[in-house]
């Protein structure tokens, strides 16, 4: 085992019958890190933090905490504490028997006890709710009963199952702070699943996203975001306008055909691996700059440019949202004034915030499937999420 | 009716005023239907002199409270061994049900359906050839006209809601709540007693109400493996009203309905409709 490696999961596999859900998965998480699982429903990211909790048995591979190998132990054994989504608090106990339940367990004297969850209730802003029954409580006060009560035994790795996704839109932003600094001064070990790219960006050190129970990929967030991997990763960070292009591609640069909507233009490759052939081109709205079809065209090697017709405006705050046809693609551009309805418009996508992808025809990918079908129903507003 | 819709209806008040009329009528059959027979009985209790064509007993008193209860009459014997009865019942219905119940809610279980329908086989038969053939078979190991032999009767009955209704106060449990437990280092039996338990506590005490209810008033089974060595309460009503003594057999009646009205206050308290919707499930 190298150094660093606190939680190591090698080989995993887990399933429910005959339906996979986990697939060989190795992931190496350092002490103190925080790691996001995100992705969409269904790709497994819940299963393999239930596997790490001991709630799910794995078909195959180990799960190793600190060196011991902990696959085949019960949860109570793991030195793990989980946090969940409903957050799981117990009615018949008061606020502070709930933080104070693990405490309890390991046969620590009443009154170390109540100072422990005296403390504890301090650091969270819950003093003077300790009397209190769950029920009485608002939503941010339970999440925080729930992290309460998963902290108070010092476990060495944190789990946390969506523990944001209940809390309303305003609370959640502060409390994702809140966990993340908590996380950092006690330095522990946290698991984050989530189907919140944003909520990951914010909190993780490094961000792993998964699809169909596979790794996609991994990286901190600024690498995930800025060099995604595959289209999938592509579009589930927010890469959601999608082209169809060619070109060829020699040493240090990819030459762009001209098409029916571009010129030829000269990208650096800037480390991209590609082979010449058919590219699926992702970008961000936010990331294209929109000009009026008769702007003077900038050096044509920096940027690809697209022309199209602008056939709606909307205003999600801040920029105006224009959905632009390009021949028959349909693509969202953001710009900071908006531009009429049915005019001609150019689009310059700089070539870093460009990600061009082989197509399948040339590059095979086994787990194709991805946010294309929800490509289709997607309205002006929705490429934020 | 919302209160938002008051206002509204308020305009024609009159119209509103002549649905009472029906619905007045209908509840008051309804108050009859139910309350009529037991003023009748509540009547028998207290009258000393009562016969045709008076429509009201000639008389009142308590003279047949002072019969029953007195050390001759065997009321006291049997409200005892009925109380007995029916608490044994429940000791032994739930000692069944709770570990059932909790398998058959958590645990994938084959045949789950299958397990949970053969509880109502019991209650899918009638009762009088099954419990003389039991009297017959009790007869023969010497369980006949014991205590242990009439609890295993109603225990047989009552397993079926014990088991039903313990199942779904197990399945209301979020199965997180235990899982809670776990993560933080409670052993399996420990987060079943401390969380699981407690937290299942009202359906399975409103289980235990209706095993209870249903053993003080069971009477076939009672009747074949009890008697005569063993009396119950019901049997002394049979016995009462058989022989013509009404008020014997009211007072009797009365003291089964007062378990039966409390205990049911009681379950419409704590039988939530989380429970109750998974009954059977």
């Amino acid at each position: 085992m190298d150094n660093g490696t606190f939680l190591r999961i090698a080989g995993l596999s887990a399933g429910y019958g005959a339906t996979r859900v986990l697939e060989r998965l190795d992931l190496d998480i350092r002490k103190g890190e925080f790691v996001a699982l995100l992705g969409s429903s269904g790709c497994g990211k819940t299963t393999l933090l239930r596997a790490v909790a001991g709630f799910a048995k794995p078909s195959a591979g180990s799960i190793i905490v600190a060196g011991r190998d902990v696959t085949r132990l019960p949860p109570d054994r793991r030195g793990m504490a989980m946090v969940f989504q409903s957050y799981a608090l117990w009615s018949h106990m008061t606020v502070g028997q709930n933080i104070g339940y693990g405490l309890k367990l390991k046969g620590l004297p009443r009154t170390e006890i109540a100072q422990r969850v005296g403390e504890l209730e301090e650091m969270l802003g819950l003093t003077g709710l300790g009397s209190r029954k769950p029920a009485a409580l608002s939503g941010g006060q339970r999440q925080r009963v729930a992290l309460g009560r998963a902290l108070a035994i010092n476990p060495q790795i944190l789990l946390l199952d969506e523990p944001l996704s209940n809390l309303d839109a305003r609370i959640r932003l502060k409390v994702r702070h809140d966990i993340s600094a908590l996380q950092k001064r006690l330095g522990i070990t946290a698991v984050h699943v989530t189907h919140d790219r944003e909520e990951a960006m914010v909190m993780a050190d490094r961000i792993v996203i998964m699809d169909a129970g596979r790794i996609a990929q991994q990286g901190t967030p600024e690498e995930v975001y800025n060099r995604p991997a595959s289209p999938f990763v592509a579009a589930f960070m927010g890469a959601e306008n999608v082209l169809e292009l060619s070109g060829n591609v020699d040493a240090s640069a990819v030459a762009i055909k001209a098409g029916a909507n571009n010129h030829r233009c000269l990208l650096p490759l800037g480390g991209r691996t590609l082979e010449s052939g058919m590219f699926e081109a992702r970008f961000r709205a936010e990331a294209a700059e929109l000009m009026t079809g008769d702007a003077p065209a900038g050096a044509p090697g920096q940027a690809l440019e697209l022309s199209g017709r602008v056939e709606a405006a909307s205003y999600p705050g801040g920029i105006w949202r224009h959905s632009i046809r390009i021949g028959e693609a349909q693509i969202l551009v953001d710009a900071p004034r908006p531009f009429e309805h049915g005019s001609a418009v150019r689009i310059r996508i700089p070539a870093e915030k460009l990600f061009l992808f082989n197509t399948r025809s040339a590059h095979e990918r086994p787990h194709a499937h991805s946010l294309h079908d929800g490509r289709k129903g997607r309205v002006l507003e929705a490429s934020e999420t | 009716m919302s209160t938002a819709a008051i206002p509204e209806t308020n305009a024609p008040g009159f119209r509103l005023d002549l649905w009472w009329i029906p619905r007045a009528i209908v509840l008051g059959l309804i108050a009859f239907a139910i309350f009529g027979p037991l003023t009748n009985l509540l009547l028998w209790t207290v009258a000393e002199k009562w016969y045709f064509p008076h429509t009201l007993p000639l008389e009142y008193g308590f003279s047949y409270w002072g019969r029953v209860f007195s050390p001759r009459g065997n009321a006291m014997e049997s409200l005892t061994n009925s109380i007995l009865v029916a608490s044994l019942t429940v000791v032994v219905s739930l000692a069944l049900a709770i570990p059932a119940g909790y398998a058959l809610a958590r645990l994938r279980l084959p045949f789950r359906a299958a397990i949970l329908f053969a509880f109502l086989i019991p209650q899918a038969f009638p009762n009088l050839p099954v419990y003389v053939n039991i009297a017959r078979l009790f007869y023969e190991i010497g369980l006949n006209g014991t205590i242990a032999g009439v609890v295993l009767v109603h225990a047989t009955h009552g397993l079926v809601y014990a088991v039903w209704i313990a199942t779904a106060a197990f399945a209301a449990v979020d199965a997180e709540l235990e899982q809670a437990a776990r993560s933080i280092g409670a052993g399996a039996l420990r987060a079943f007693r401390e969380v699981t338990l407690p937290l299942a506590a009202p359906g399975l005490l409103a289980s235990a109400i209706f095993v209870f209810l249903e053993s003080l008033d069971e009477f076939t089974g009672s009747y074949f493996v009890g008697a005569p060595d063993v009396n119950m309460l019901p049997l002394l009503l049979y016995t009462a009203g058989a022989g013509g003594n009404y008020q014997v057999a009211s007072i009797t009646a009365l003291l089964l309905l007062i378990p039966s009205v409390g205990f049911m206050l009681v379950v419409e308290r704590f039988l939530k409709s989380d429970v109750l919707s998974k009954v059977g499930h």
